[in-house]
């Protein structure tokens, strides 16, 4: 057994901070992470870093910039922490000397980004997250914390009182890919859950293959409620053939967006009159569908991505990394060419639910980044905010489990947290999750930490031992499924009747998962046995967005619902929470906090 | 061999303890459809491309031997050679083992030696090589199983240049940054881009013969610190002196392989060179 003060699951931005942070609080920390810390999706973030570091630009601005972007379903107290904070997180990255672009003068850089009132986004190239990452792991060794790559966390060790606010996390088992051993690890203080994203739900993302939803789909089981997972972005410049993600640093330098007729449809058919492309993420990517489903698109599929007329030492010396993005995986030279782009999932704002330090209602139990909703991006993140949310949250989170923080955190979690009306009445028929294979649940576990552990620990080797020796279908077979009605039924435009068929292939799917069997009969990195259990997860979180988009009947950022068409505030000004509740999934909500420290945010019409 | 589509009757359903006739059936009916979906995508495909993949696993009786093993896949255009190594392992054989992740030649998991070459088999387009491909694990490298090598000697080489950032001084003033000239941004933007992918220290005979060379991915480590302004003077002298040791930048005899493989066209070379002549700098104002 390995024993550690804080354990932090995952080593991309937001676990190596919350790592560097719980160290510099004292704490014996580790990391560990299903790849190496440098393999993280982090990596993939072209965009920029927005803080609010000019002189005629102020934290609040930022803050109501982001509210304004969440539809009104951002909780004041994590976005007003988040504008105060990122700015000294920016300024830290380049005291650790992560690679900005400069100014003439040699100050760093800022651009202009969608949904954004001032240019507040800091950026080192269009590959900005490449650096980031790379900075922060530098900083990871150059303090020694200790990190155990390719070693797969599978489950967590987790007390089981009736009530998951009662409960507490000791630790987390993990299989060492290299030797297929189930390793129990204990953790004194807290385990971080720093997981990313859950693109694997879908099949056209811009997401890594390894971005399966761990951390939401671990904690969910473990009793801490996934909040807010119907509201899914989907990126509007993503390439038509892999997915992969073209920055929204090229609208912010001036790209513009044509249809089949040429026409600048941003604004010549009126999408957004004021802002154009630079519109927030979610009204562009609607545009475009418009455009494509109306007979504008280019070959019935995608839109035109035009960047020529800033010429090339502009693209070179700012975007060059789009070009060997757009030569790569498209073919098109984008100076000589317009490239052809369409919306692809890109990120997800909900997660497991926490409060403004990253903590869930299961004590010790933290989440942060993509994987965590404080809730920082509500119905629909900006451009340029997942970056310094990685920073902000991942310091909180990380000086929270090592004890760093004596102030009592505003946003309240768990099944106390309930709105007073409770448990609203929705269309779903939610059910019981029967899923009685020990393959496809979590055993309970008991209440001492040894306990605890132990138990989680036998639960993976049987689990492992179960897929092993039995026959059965290959999980890709029912991740497929999945994907595929994902992208047709649970994409940016949503029907009841297409939401209801996904949910139906859901349950056939977790169904089926019960029949899965690992192959390769070996120990040794055994990449079989990995992916089956990463497809559960998948399984997991497609639920919960569905059920979640099902039930919520309005149109608010992200979520767009064909027969209602408008926000609405006096029903659905309120959190999604979705929770296992012993094997019988429950829906219930919350309400928003929209009294910050500096202003109250008063729900507005959102238009660009 | 692992090309051959599996009988239906692999699966013997009397034999089957599961839940339900209902399940056994659904499962017996996905088998068939997933039998024939590959079938009917090698049959309509324009063009198949044949993969020749090395195999090996010290703990399997019949790959303890090395062996490459065919499978075809269906052609599309555009196709990488990652999504033929995931068609064949999601398709025909789930014990295919290979590193993959972001799609997009960023997080620099799948340098693989494609065709007598190191490349990134997810920007690699099979259009663009002789068929059939031939996809082994990188050379110079303990082969863990199939494609994947032990990269430990490659990350113990990258630690051993001290790989953060050192600065003399920092700003006093709250929220307030260090500044950089454009000019040396740019010098050492092309340093800053390397993935660890590890396909230069593969290629490089040097370190084939010396397990103790630094190799071309550390040193890049080192020169993009060395050349940043922003570092302080005590650190790049210590620097310095560790690419200086014995396996450091003066092994190099400037073959460029490393040059040539690098997927993020690093000119690993000239950065080598050109600490070469830093360091013999810093030795005539120490001596």
């Amino acid at each position: 057994m390995h024993e550690h003060d804080v354990l932090v699951v995952g080593a991309g931005g937001a676990g190596l901070r919350a790592a560097i942070e719980a160290q510099e609080e004292g704490a014996d920390v580790a990391l560990v992470t299903k790849l190496h810390p440098v393999r993280s999706h982090t990596g993939a973030a072209e965009g920029g870093i927005n803080a609010a570091l000019h002189h005629k630009d102020s934290w609040d601005k930022h803050a109501y910039d982001t509210m304004k972007g969440s539809d009104y379903l951002g909780d004041a107290p994590a976005i007003d922490a988040f504008a105060q904070e990122a700015r000294h997180e920016v300024i830290q990255l380049e005291h650790w000397g992560m690679p900005f672009s400069r100014e003439e003068d040699g100050t760093v850089s800022q651009r202009p980004f969608g949904g954004l009132s001032y240019p507040r986004t800091t950026y080192a190239g269009a590959e900005t997250g490449h650096h980031l990452l790379h900075t922060m792991y530098e900083q990871v060794v150059k303090r020694g914390i200790e990190v155990y790559d390719e070693w797969f966390v599978t489950r967590l060790a987790v007390t089981d009182e009736d009530d998951p606010s009662e409960r507490t996390c000791h630790g987390i088992v993990a299989i060492e890919i290299a030797t297929g051993e189930v390793h129990g690890f204990y953790a004194r203080d807290g385990v971080i859950l720093a997981t990313g994203g859950l693109g694997e739900v879908f099949d056209h993302t811009t997401n890594a293959i390894a971005c399966t939803g761990d951390g939401p789909a671990m904690a969910f089981r473990a009793g801490a409620p996934m909040e807010d997972m119907e509201f899914v972005q989907f990126h509007p410049t993503t390439l038509p053939s892999t997915g992969v993600l073209i920055s929204e640093g090229v609208r912010g330098e001036g790209g513009i967006l044509y249809n089949a007729d040429e026409e600048r449809f941003m604004f010549e058919r009126g999408y957004a009159n004021n802002e154009g492309e630079l519109a927030s993420r979610d009204v562009v990517s609607r545009a475009e569908l418009t455009e494509v489903n109306e007979g504008r698109g280019i070959e019935d599929e995608y839109v035109h991505l035009d960047m020529r007329h800033l010429g090339a030492d502009r693209i070179i010396d700012r975007l060059e990394n789009i070009l060997h993005l757009a030569e790569d995986f498209e073919g098109v030279d984008g100076l000589d060419d317009p490239m052809p782009v369409k919306p692809g999932q890109h990120y997800q704002m909900g997660g497991v639910e926490v409060d403004e330090y990253g903590h869930s209602c299961i004590d010790g139990l933290y989440a942060v980044g993509e994987a965590a909703c404080y809730s920082l991006h509500g119905a629909n993140r900006l451009g340029g905010n997942a970056l310094p949310e990685l920073m902000v949250f991942g310091a909180r989170a990380g000086r929270h489990a090592a004890g760093g923080v004596e102030e009592e955190s505003e946003i309240a979690t768990g099944p106390g947290a309930k709105s007073e009306d409770g448990v609203v009445d929705s269309p779903v028929d939610l059910g019981a999750v029967s899923d009685p294979d020990p393959v496809a649940t979590d055993g309970g576990t008991l209440a001492t930490p040894e306990q605890a552990l132990e138990a989680a620990v036998e639960a993976e080797r049987t689990r492992i031992e179960t897929l092993l020796e039995r026959d059965g279908i290959n999980h890709a077979d029912v991740r497929d499924r999945v994907q595929q009605t994902m992208t047709q039924n649970v994409n940016v435009f949503r029907e009841e009747a297409n939401l209801k068929q996904a949910l139906r292939d859901i349950r056939e799917a977790r169904t089926l998962y019960q029949e899965v069997a690992v192959r390769d009969p070996s120990r040794t990195y055994n990449t079989d046995i990995i992916h089956t259990i990463e497809t559960r997860n998948v399984i997991d979180c497609a639920e919960a967005i569905t059920v979640g988009a099902l039930a919520r009947e309005e149109f608010r950022g992200a979520h767009w619902r064909k027969q209602y068409q408008y926000r609405d505030d006096e029903n659905w000004l309120k959190h999604t929470l979705y929770a296992w509740n012993g094997g019988e999934p429950e829906l219930y909500y919350k309400p928003v906090i929209l009294e910050g420290e500096e202003q109250t945010y008063e729900p507005k019409q959102r238009s660009y | 061999m692992s090309t051959q589509v599996k009988e239906q009757t692999e699966v013997d359903e009397e034999e089957q303890v599961s839940p339900g006739e209902r399940r056994r059936e659904k499962k017996r009916q996905l088998q068939r459809e997933r039998e024939q979906e590959i079938l009917d995508a090698v049959d309509e495909a324009e063009q198949t491309v044949e993969l020749k993949i090395f195999r090996f696993d010290p703990e399997v009786a019949d790959k303890q031997e090395p062996r490459f093993d065919s499978f075809t896949v269906p052609f599309h255009r555009g196709m990488t050679v990652l999504d033929a190594l995931i068609f064949a392992r999601d398709k025909y054989d789930s014990s295919l083992t290979f590193r993959h992740s972001c799609r997009q030649a960023v997080c620099g998991s799948d340098a693989l030696f494609i065709n007598g070459r190191q490349r990134l088999a997810c920007k690699t387009q099979m259009g663009e090589l002789d068929w059939p491909v031939r996809v082994e694990p990188l050379p110079h490298q303990d082969v863990v199983k199939d494609l994947v090598v032990d990269m430990e000697h490659f990350y113990d080489q990258m630690h051993a240049v001290e790989p953060y950032f050192d600065p003399d001084e920092l700003p006093d003033g709250e929220l307030e940054a260090q500044t950089q000239s454009p000019e040396n941004r740019e010098k050492i933007k092309l340093s800053t881009r390397c993935i660890w992918c590890g396909a230069c220290m593969s290629s490089c005979n040097i370190a084939a013969g010396d397990n103790k060379y630094l190799g071309p991915a550390a040193i890049n480590k080192a020169y993009r610190f060395a050349m940043d302004e922003r570092e302080g003077s005590d650190k790049k002298a210590d620097r310095l002196r560790i690419i200086e040791q014995e396996h450091g930048v003066w092994r190099c005899q400037t073959q460029f392989s490393c040059t040539e493989v690098c997927p993020k066209d690093i000119p690993l070379t000239e950065h080598i060179q050109e600490l070469k002549r830093e360091a013999v700098k810093s030795n005539l104002k120490f001596w």
